[in-house]
């Protein structure tokens, strides 16, 4: 680890307290180390406005290993910043250039809310879940595990869409704000697995009735989502939401 | 034994206390539980399942997380796995072995009939989540795959690639999500819970911040459980996540449920080592990758500089293997960070710091590359083809750990080995619980990482997933019944401005008596309002100079220094003091930005940072109490030959559980002595 440092200027969207209409602010960041996270740069340009007795910038965060979803900024124009594959939290200042000037703002959606600076009410995910994101079954009972044998594939398959986090990069890349990609990779882990195929068809109708009523846009394939995800989520999830949507409408299910 | 403990374990068996006792204690009728209101707090592993199960009963749940979501809980980042007594690997696995694994590994220090219990529940775990839809990963055959982790001798950990706390918490939130919709659980995001109320003895509400608009509210129920985590962010640098902290337990405890064992903190062996000043929190590297790493530092001092892929085998000191031959790197967490520790204060640690170990993988890479060459019927693969099928099978492993540790570090560690470190983890000590997981408030129960019951002075990996999940979906929504059925005639109004008066009146009998009630209007729950409010504007009013974070910084080095890895006697009694004097400074100086009235994630921390000081001096203090090493608890005092830990079984063979007095600074010792009727108790070995 090389121990280089960078001088920075961070151009953040703050909103809400002193900005009630919201505006961007310029902060210098002198001698940043190249070893820093993204977010450990955020707290000690935090630090230094708390020292002048200033509002920190608000951002959220909380398990910083790219699991929880919870941080989400767009970082020059990319939700989550350059990086591919990569959570705000892991992103680092290596990534930056020398006397590089960094625009960072909140995910931006009509569904996503600004609460302050960066920080979105991303509570419409959650119920899309509500809406159908479960597998009907009571605590006591299961089955043995082992009773029902999944192929390693499609296991895989399973989890790869269940990987999801939740964060809201998709939404925030889609031109449209759609929450295509977030909703099909529910929808398409359960019906994957053999524990969630039986209500399918009843839980992507549900599940995608919720996601328009929480007013986000249409899919029109441009992928964005996909390239932004940083768990790589496929879009292929999206045709399958689509192909078991179909299939409900139609009633397929209702067959002998 | 304190009279004031009562650990209320039912008599017989050890194998058959938990079914008899299921079968026999006390319950609500369904038509009952519609009438009675629970308040959970927390939506981790243990939060999440207990609110969706309960709600699944039928009772009425309130359901409390500061997050913003349920699904965000710490819970999300437990990579490695969670431990079962399934036996599918028929490797000689069972219920008692799991049991004593969990009870050696924890150094005698925990309660045998609660242990027991969860070895008997872990079965029924992976049951549930697998109907759940929970990826757990899988043999070719299609049945559940398993690997090992530390302290044990079979394959019983079920995983989902590096990611099993995230698709566990997933089944669980899938779960609560299916009740919120429902109706039964009714789920408050970004609300914090500030404060525990008591009416007559009994947990009856809670006061909460609404983290959005800084609103104080009063809930008020039969019964509050809390399942708030660990607080093993009192060290400030720890692999917790950010937010994680003790508030929720530590307000309990001022209201009178004893904390225990406050100085059990599990110090993980292999972290990502800390790299800089600003550092904030630090990364696991999940104790799965002991399976096929290989730790090591030089045998010279002079070579710890230098490149580790220069350095001759014979030059390296796999010091895990060599110590421990019976169990070698897969040795339990607190006896490989000792020795992590050891190696390193003899000089012998790498990276810039000198505060490293390296983790090879490559004799991993070698032996699966081998044989894939062989499976594939590739004779004679060059080395290349070896280290390139080796690495695939590595990557299918540990791919997304890999992955996490090249974006931190920027180095490759198929190529050169990680440097690892040990870091502050889990913290076995918590609000102290009986069988029933009841505080010693009546109506108030805690579960997960949060009470202390199942792991003594150690935790074997793998086992707090399993325990979080244990008491949400198998333990509570039984042992509730205990507290809960002796309250079907306890009405409650839950809504926060009934006339008091009227509801008085309402309730008083022809001879003119009052009947309890429930009701946010009660004058306890007014003054604990007040209370936070107070709280609040005292530290918004301090208007001192220094940050709530450079605050938590130092009192994590204090903590680190003094009361982690090792400790003494001297250096503790330097600590507490040490503490209290920053506390007293914490109190002049601190500056708090803006408004209670507004999103403020500064007034959220500093009043989880002002519990934390207190707590601190608590953990500070049992350590000075415990005149033994055990566990995560080593007291340079009491060791022999080698650095191990030395009990003391004599004085020590007991669960300190301490009661809170009105001075901050002073706390009643309350003794749960501990016995062990199924298991010999012996001196730990893993050599
Ligand atoms: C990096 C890492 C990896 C791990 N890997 C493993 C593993 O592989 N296997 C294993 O068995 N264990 C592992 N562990 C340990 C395990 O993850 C935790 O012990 C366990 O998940 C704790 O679950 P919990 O439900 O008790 O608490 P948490 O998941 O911490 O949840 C606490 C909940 O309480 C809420 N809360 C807290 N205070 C308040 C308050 N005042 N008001 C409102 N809400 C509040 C929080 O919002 C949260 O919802 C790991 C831990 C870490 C740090
Ligand atoms: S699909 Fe990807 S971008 Fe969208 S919420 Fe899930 S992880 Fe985030
Ligand atoms: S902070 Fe958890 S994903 Fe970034």
């Amino acid at each position: 680890m090389a121990g280089k440092t960078i001088n920075i200027k961070v151009k953040v969207w703050r909103q809400g307290g002193k900005y009630p209409k919201g505006q961007f602010e310029t902060y210098d960041l002198k001698d940043v180390g190249t070893d820093m996270s993204f977010l450990e740069m955020f707290d000690v340009l935090n630090e230094q406005l708390v020292s002048k007795k200033e509002m920190p910038v608000a951002f959220e965060h909380d398990c910083r290993e790219g699991i929880c979803g919870t941080c989400s900024m767009v970082i020059d124009g990319q939700p989550h910043g350059p990086m591919k594959g990569t959570t705000t939290c892991q992103l680092h200042m290596r990534s930056f250039k020398d006397g590089a000037t960094i625009t960072v703002e909140p995910f931006r959606a009509k569904s996503f809310p600004v609460i302050r600076d960066l920080v979105v009410d991303r509570s419409s995910f959650d119920a899309i879940i509500q809406a159908g994101g479960y597998i009907s079954v009571n605590t006591g009972q299961a089955q043995d595990a082992n009773a029902i044998p999944i192929e390693k594939d499609t296991s895989e398959k399973a989890f790869d869409a269940a990987t999801c986090i939740g964060c809201g990069a998709c939404v925030a890349a889609c031109p449209n704000s759609a929450a295509m990609l977030f909703t099909s990779a529910k929808v398409s882990h359960l019906a994957t697995m053999p524990q969630g195929k039986v209500e399918s068809q009843k839980r992507v109708q549900a599940m995608v009735n919720q996601m328009d009523k929480e007013g986000f846009g249409m899919c029109s394939n441009i992928k964005a989502c996909e390239a932004e995800c940083p768990k790589e989520i496929s879009t292929d999830n999206i045709a399958l939401m689509n192909r078991e949507y179909l299939a409900s409408v139609l009633g397929s299910d209702k067959e002998g | 034994m304190s009279d004031k403990l009562k650990s209320n374990v039912p008599e017989g068996d050890l194998a058959e206390k938990w079914m008899n006792y299921r079968g026999t204690m006390p319950l609500v009728a369904p038509g009952n539980k519609r009438n009675i209101e629970i308040i959970v707090v927390g939506t981790g592993l243990a939060g999440a399942s207990a609110a969706s199960t309960l709600g699944e009963l039928g009772y009425k749940v309130k359901c409390f997380t500061f997050h913003d979501s349920p699904r965000r809980a710490h819970s999300v980042a437990a990579q490695g796995g969670i431990n079962a007594a399934k036996n599918y690997q028929n490797d000689g696995d069972s219920v008692y072995r799991l049991f004593y694994d969990t009870i050696k590994g924890g150094d005698y220090r925990s309660r045998e009939a609660n242990v027991h219990r969860l070895a008997e529940v872990s079965r029924d775990i992976i049951d549930q989540c697998a109907a759940q839809g929970v990826p757990f990963g899988r043999e070719y055959g299609g049945l559940l795959a398993n690997r090992s982790f530390g302290g044990v001798q079979v394959s019983r950990t079920f995983y989902s690639r590096g990611q099993t706390g995230q698709q566990l918490l997933i089944g669980a939130y899938s779960s609560l999500s299916r009740q919120i919709a429902r109706g039964s659980v009714t789920m408050y995001n970004r609300h914090e819970m500030l404060d525990l109320v008591k009416v007559d003895g009994k947990a009856r509400g809670i006061i909460t911040r609404n983290l959005l608009t800084g609103k104080i509210d009063r809930h008020a129920a039969h019964c509050v459980v809390l399942a708030t985590g660990g607080y093993g962010n009192v060290f400030y640098l720890s692999t917790n996540a950010m937010n994680s902290n003790v508030s929720a337990g530590w307000r309990a405890h001022k209201k009178g449920a004893f904390f225990a064992n406050p100085c059990y903190t599990q110090i993980h062996p292999t972290c990502i080592p800390v790299s800089g000043e600003y550092q904030s929190k630090l990364t696991l590297m999940s104790e799965s990758l002991r399976n096929d790493g290989r730790v090591w530092v030089p045998k010279k001092k002079e070579d710890c500089k230098k490149d580790p892929l220069s350095i001759a085998e014979e030059d390296r000191d796999y010091y895990l293997e060599r110590i421990y031959p019976a169990f070698g790197n897969l040795v339990p967490r607190d006896v490989a960070s000792r020795a992590a520790k050891y190696v390193t204060d003899d000089g012998r640690g790498v990276g810039a710091t000198g505060l490293a170990v390296y983790l090879d993988f490559a004799s991993a890479i070698e032996r699966y590359g081998k044989s894939e060459a062989n499976m594939k019927g590739i004779s004679n693969p060059t080395k290349a083809q070896i280290v390139e099928l080796g690495e695939a099978i590595v990557k299918e492993k540990y791919g997304n750990l890999f992955h996490m540790y090249e974006k931190i570090t920027d180095e490759n560690p198929y190529k050169t080995p990680m440097k690892i470190f040990p870091a502050v983890h889990y913290t076995m000590g918590g609000i102290w619980v009986d069988y029933n997981l009841q505080t010693t408030i009546p109506g108030c129960f805690a579960l997960g990482e949060a009470n202390f019951s199942d792991h003594g002075a150690n935790r074997l990996g793998a086992s707090a997933l399993m325990q979080g999940l244990a008491d949400g979906y198998f333990v509570i929504p039984y042992t509730i019944g205990t507290f809960l059925s002796k309250e079907i005639r306890t009405p409650i109004y839950s809504a926060e401005h009934t006339d008091l008066e009227k509801l008085k009146k309402e309730n008083t009998d022809e001879e003119g008596n009052i009947k309890e009630f429930i009701t946010p209007n009660a004058p306890e729950f007014i003054e604990a309002e007040n209370a936070v409010k107070e709280r609040i504007k005292t530290f918004l009013n301090v208007n001192g100079s220094q940050s709530i974070e450079s605050f938590h910084r130092r009192l994590g080095r204090i903590m680190w220094d003094y009361c982690g890895m090792s400790r003494n006697a001297e250096g503790l009694a330097k600590a507490r003091k040490m503490i209290q004097e920053l506390r007293a400074e914490y109190h002049k100086d601190v500056f708090v930005p803006g408004s209670n009235e507004e999103y403020n994630p500064e007034l959220e921390k500093a009043l989880r940072v002002a519990d934390f000081m207190e707590l601190g001096e608590l953990m500070v203090c049992d350590a000075l109490n415990r005149n033994e090493s055990c566990g995560g608890h080593f007291r340079e005092e009491y060791q022999e030959g080698g650095g191990e830990a030395l009990r003391n079984d004599e004085e020590y063979m007991y669960a300190a559980a301490w009661e809170f007095t009105q001075d901050n600074s002073d706390w009643n010792l309350h003794k749960e002595q501990l016995e062990y009727k199924d298991i010999e108790v012996k001196t730990r070995s893993y050599k």
